[in-house]
């Protein structure tokens, strides 16, 4: 039905388009004048005015339709206002599987009849919809025929829509950061009211399953994000403690070391550990990487967990090892050629230069590097949901399990999720956390970049 | 006398000491040298172990055993007029019987026998007879899948002298595998369920249909929105931009958002377009909505980059002989701009097939056996149908998820092969 709508409109805008330009070709100029823009301008305007209106109508009504619709529902439902927002929620979705024929058990004739409301309402937005869009089509159809004459401005009029529309495209990106921001700070709001933050913020034990219905057996609940950060410190820590050596120094051989052919292969070939999806890191550290840090703890005669913060980490530091390395790279690459003549003139060899020139000089560059590659560490979610624990643990040992931020948040939202218990609310809340923390590392980091650059 | 007494003692490079010296200077470049091959050893060994692991334990399945068994129908007591209601559970279990021969089997043995099969043996014999009717008028070979753990038997995967309380199969159901393999019953064909199955609990009958579908519709939103908006966006800041303090703020919101955990925009997504606007639940256009959200900031950056490389020469051209601003731009610097925009969409589109985090908080790892027939429908996508199988404790899903794996990676070699072979074929150097 929506489709077709919106194919029936870029028909509609195509047709207008043509015969547009079809008219404008025979318009002619009055004496000493003539003709402003050329055909296919004419055209476009018109479509520009029986398109535009009606499409962005039919977008924002499918955005507003649905809370509509459910909030009429629920007016006309008995006794729907003593409801809290969690059961009309509930309440809401059975109405919905009863009207689409989905729901399972009996429904009692209020739902139903609620149901009939809500399908007969459906059919009524949707006839609303194709009419109120047909019409605005129309209308901006005529009135863009109507402009039509030799000496209206029609390339200009459509410079300037499509000006606006960049202007807008380019909101985009400010409009997703508010929307973030927003989203975030509202849930936690909401969140902060069920838990004091200070709780949140300097509590010592994270034991989110709670009780979702009244009749169901489970803990009391406790809410400090403490053990949560620290779990995601231990396992960024596996991964920095991977990603940075081997980074650096692949970065040195490459760049100082071997020859143009080897790079030209092994570079690309480093690159594509990067290109990697992380659920398939996650598969081989639960798959391969696990059971190896268990049979090298057996080794060394230390009980390792079979989801230990050691093979999440490492794993996760080798899909960082191309971020970093090609950062130093970058770091390496942006030391004057003089320092390192001036280096070599002294009679020092390749490795005193490097350790002693191109490493003190690239240094900022490279921490830059590994602040932003210990954001992505913290941030990155498939490699530990599939290969770390779920259980916040207070722990320095690598063997044990531990769980982190992004961990929590994917479990406590994935299934069902209502919007207005602390335990779905609390993984806004650890989100709007992970926001701030990779935000703060991304901006020092770029700061520190930008404050080298402009040395030399 | 006082000058030649200012003169420093003259070294003597060759003394034992500065020769010991000069070996340690040397030895310690050697080692930095070999320090640095060792971490691109390391590298590229995982990632070959990675690889290669995947190869080893997916490429059997993407082949799946079955049994050739010869049913006829003809016989067997169906109304044709209403092929759904036939009894097919007995029917295919008194086929299967038949294999055997004239062995009596008892109560237990029969069950370990049907139990050699797929569970669902009785509902492909039924679409097949309803898809062919002709089936029905005679005899007619039909290809059963056997069950998972005698398919994992059959490729190797289950050790036959192990203990019989250790295996998941049991001695009476190899020697019926045996039996039928003996008869020559038994092959392994190229497993085309593979792709044209939708997802299901037994290892055996899974398919990635509906989450390559999935995957395929969340792209196309997801390129429809981010690929003219990101255009767009791109050529205003380049183009038309004030120098102020809005257009910072923007430029700063774009490198900002390409360093956003992905797992935020899922939040974004669960709470603005699900929580808000109230769209459904995994479908692939919300989840191709956020990915769009996520591939932006690539494609302006990347189409920011390629405009600014096209030489202002071809721009001052066109502004010489009257075009305007836009006109400059949209037939003249956009249309060389494009290869390079292109690529970068490509690599973009890429990034946002693999993203798995966002997906799982909309919703897309649902358990659904149907592939979805448009944009609003619920779907799985191929990184969470993989996450989905790597958490499911069969045996057999193990090797279903590194082929799933494969298929992926697979996707991603040929779009990125794709985007190299475009830069290559139309990249100018100006």
């Amino acid at each position: 039905m929506v489709g077709w709508t919106f194919l029936l409109l870029l028909t509609a805008v195509l047709v207008v388009a043509i015969a547009g330009a079809a008219r404008a070709r025979r318009l002619t100029a009055p004496a000493g004048e003539k003709v402003h823009s050329r055909p296919i301008y004419h055209g476009l305007n018109v479509a520009v005015w029986t398109g535009i209106p009606a499409f962005v109508f039919l977008l924002l009504w499918l955005l507003g339709q649905n809370t509509v619709i459910h909030q009429l529902v629920l007016a006309s439902f008995p006794g729907a206002e003593l409801m809290t927002s969690a059961e009309r929620s509930l309440l809401i979705s059975e109405i919905r599987q009863t009207a689409q024929g989905s729901l399972f058990r009996e429904p009692t004739p209020a739902i139903v009849a609620a149901a009939d409301h809500l399908r007969s309402l459906q059919a009524l937005a949707g006839q609303a919809m194709v009419a109120v869009a047909a019409a605005l089509a129309t209308v901006g159809a005529f009135l863009g025929f109507r402009a039509m004459r030799p000496t209206f401005r029609a390339r200009h009029s459509v410079e300037r829509s499509v000006t606006w529309f960049m202007m807008f495209s380019s909101l985009v990106a400010i409009l997703t950061t508010l929307g973030i921001v927003l989203s975030l700070l509202y849930e936690s709001w909401q969140f902060f009211r069920l838990v004091p933050p200070q709780e949140f913020l300097f509590g010592l034990r994270w034991e989110p399953q709670i009780a979702l219905r009244a009749d169901q057996v489970a803990g009391q609940g406790a809410f400090g994000a403490i053990p949560v950060l620290w779990g995601t410190a231990v396992v960024a820590a596996c991964a920095m403690i991977v990603a940075v050596p081997v980074g650096i120094l692949s970065a040195i051989y490459l760049t100082e070391y071997a020859d143009e052919r080897f790079r030209a292969v092994v570079k690309p070939m480093l690159e594509v550990l990067a290109g990697i999806p992380t659920v398939v890191y996650g598969f081989f550290a639960v798959l391969t990487v696990a059971p190896l840090v268990r049979t090298f703890g057996q080794f060394v005669g230390i009980d390792a967990a079979p989801n230990s913060a050691l093979a999440a980490g490492g794993v996760m530091g080798v899909m960082l090892i191309p971020f970093v390395s090609s950062l130093s790279d970058d770091a390496f690459a942006a030391v004057p050629r003089a320092m390192r003549d001036g280096s070599f003139a002294l009679g020092a060899t390749k490795g005193e230069t490097i350790r002693k020139v191109l490493l003190p000089a690239a240094l900022p560059g490279i921490v830059g590097g590994i602040l932003l590659a210990l954001s992505r560490a913290i941030g990155e979610t498939m490699i530990v949901v599939m290969a770390a624990g779920l259980i916040a643990k207070m722990t320095l040992n690598p063997f044990e399990s531990v769980t982190t931020v992004t961990v929590q948040i994917v479990t406590l939202l994935i299934g069902d999720t209502e919007f207005d218990n602390p335990k779905t609310l609390a993984a806004f809340a650890l989100g709007l956390l992970l926001f701030g923390i990779t935000l703060g590392l991304n901006l020092i980091a770029l700061r520190t970049v930008r404050k080298y650059r402009e040395k030399y | 006398m006082d000058a030649a007494a200012a003169l420093p003692v003259p070294v003597d490079w060759h003394s034992e000491a500065m020769q010991r010296r000069r070996r340690a200077r040397y030895a310690a470049d050697r080692r930095l040298q070999i320090y640095g091959m060792v971490a691109v050893a390391f590298a590229l060994g995982f990632l070959a172990i990675l690889v290669g692991t995947l190869i080893v334990s997916g490429y059997k399945a993407f082949v799946q055993t079955v049994a050739s068994v010869e049913l006829d129908l003809s016989r067997a007591d169906i109304d044709r007029a209403n092929l759904m209601e036939a009894n097919w559970r007995g029917i295919v279990r008194d086929g299967l019987r038949a294999q055997l021969g004239e062995t009596e089997l008892s109560r237990a043995e029969e069950r370990d026998y049907f139990n050699v099969f797929t569970s669902s043996a009785p509902y492909i014999v039924r679409d097949r007879a309803i898809a062919d009717p002709r089936l029905l008028d005679g005899p007619a070979t039909f290809a059963i899948p056997l069950s998972d753990p005698l398919d994992q038997l059959a490729k190797g995967e289950i050790d036959r002298d192990l203990p019989q309380d250790r295996r998941r199969v049991n001695d009476a159901q190899i020697g019926f595998y045996d039996q039928l393999a003996a008869r020559g019953l038994i092959s392994q064909p190229f497993n085309w369920g593979l792709f044209t199955s939708n997802d299901s609990r037994f290892p055996e009958l899974a398919g990635l249909k509906g989450a390559i579908s999935g995957s395929f519709w969340a792209l196309l939103v997801c390129f429809l929105i981010s690929f003219p908006v990101g255009i767009a966006a791109a050529i205003y800041l380049e183009e038309f931009a004030p120098k102020n303090r809005v257009t910072d703020l923007i430029e700063i919101n774009i490198n900002n958002l390409a360093a956003v955990p992905s797992v935020v925009f899922g939040l974004l997504g669960l709470a603005v377009f699900l929580g808000w606007f109230g769209l459904p639940r995994s479908a692939p256009l919300v989840g191709g909505m956020v990915l769009s959200l996520m591939t932006l900031p690539t494609i302006i950056i990347v189409t920011r980059a390629a405009l600014k490389s096209v030489p202002s020469a071809i721009r001052e051209a066109a502004f010489g002989i009257g075009a305007s601003k836009h006109e400059t731009i949209f037939h003249h610097s956009l249309p060389l701009a494009m290869p390079t925009i292109l690529t970068g969409t490509i690599i973009g589109l890429a990034q946002a097939l693999g993203e798995t985090a966002p997906l799982l908080l909309i919703g897309m790892n649902a358990f659904i056996t149907s592939d979805p027939g448009g944009l609003f429908e619920a779907s799985t996508a191929l990184p969470t149908q993989i996450y989905i199988w790597a958490d499911s404790p069969e045996r057999g899903f193990v090797a279903r998820t590194s082929a799933a794996i494969l298929v992926l990676l697979g996707f991603l070699v040929v779009m990125n092969t794709a985007a190299i072979l475009l830069r290559h074929r139309f990249e100018r150097r100006w």
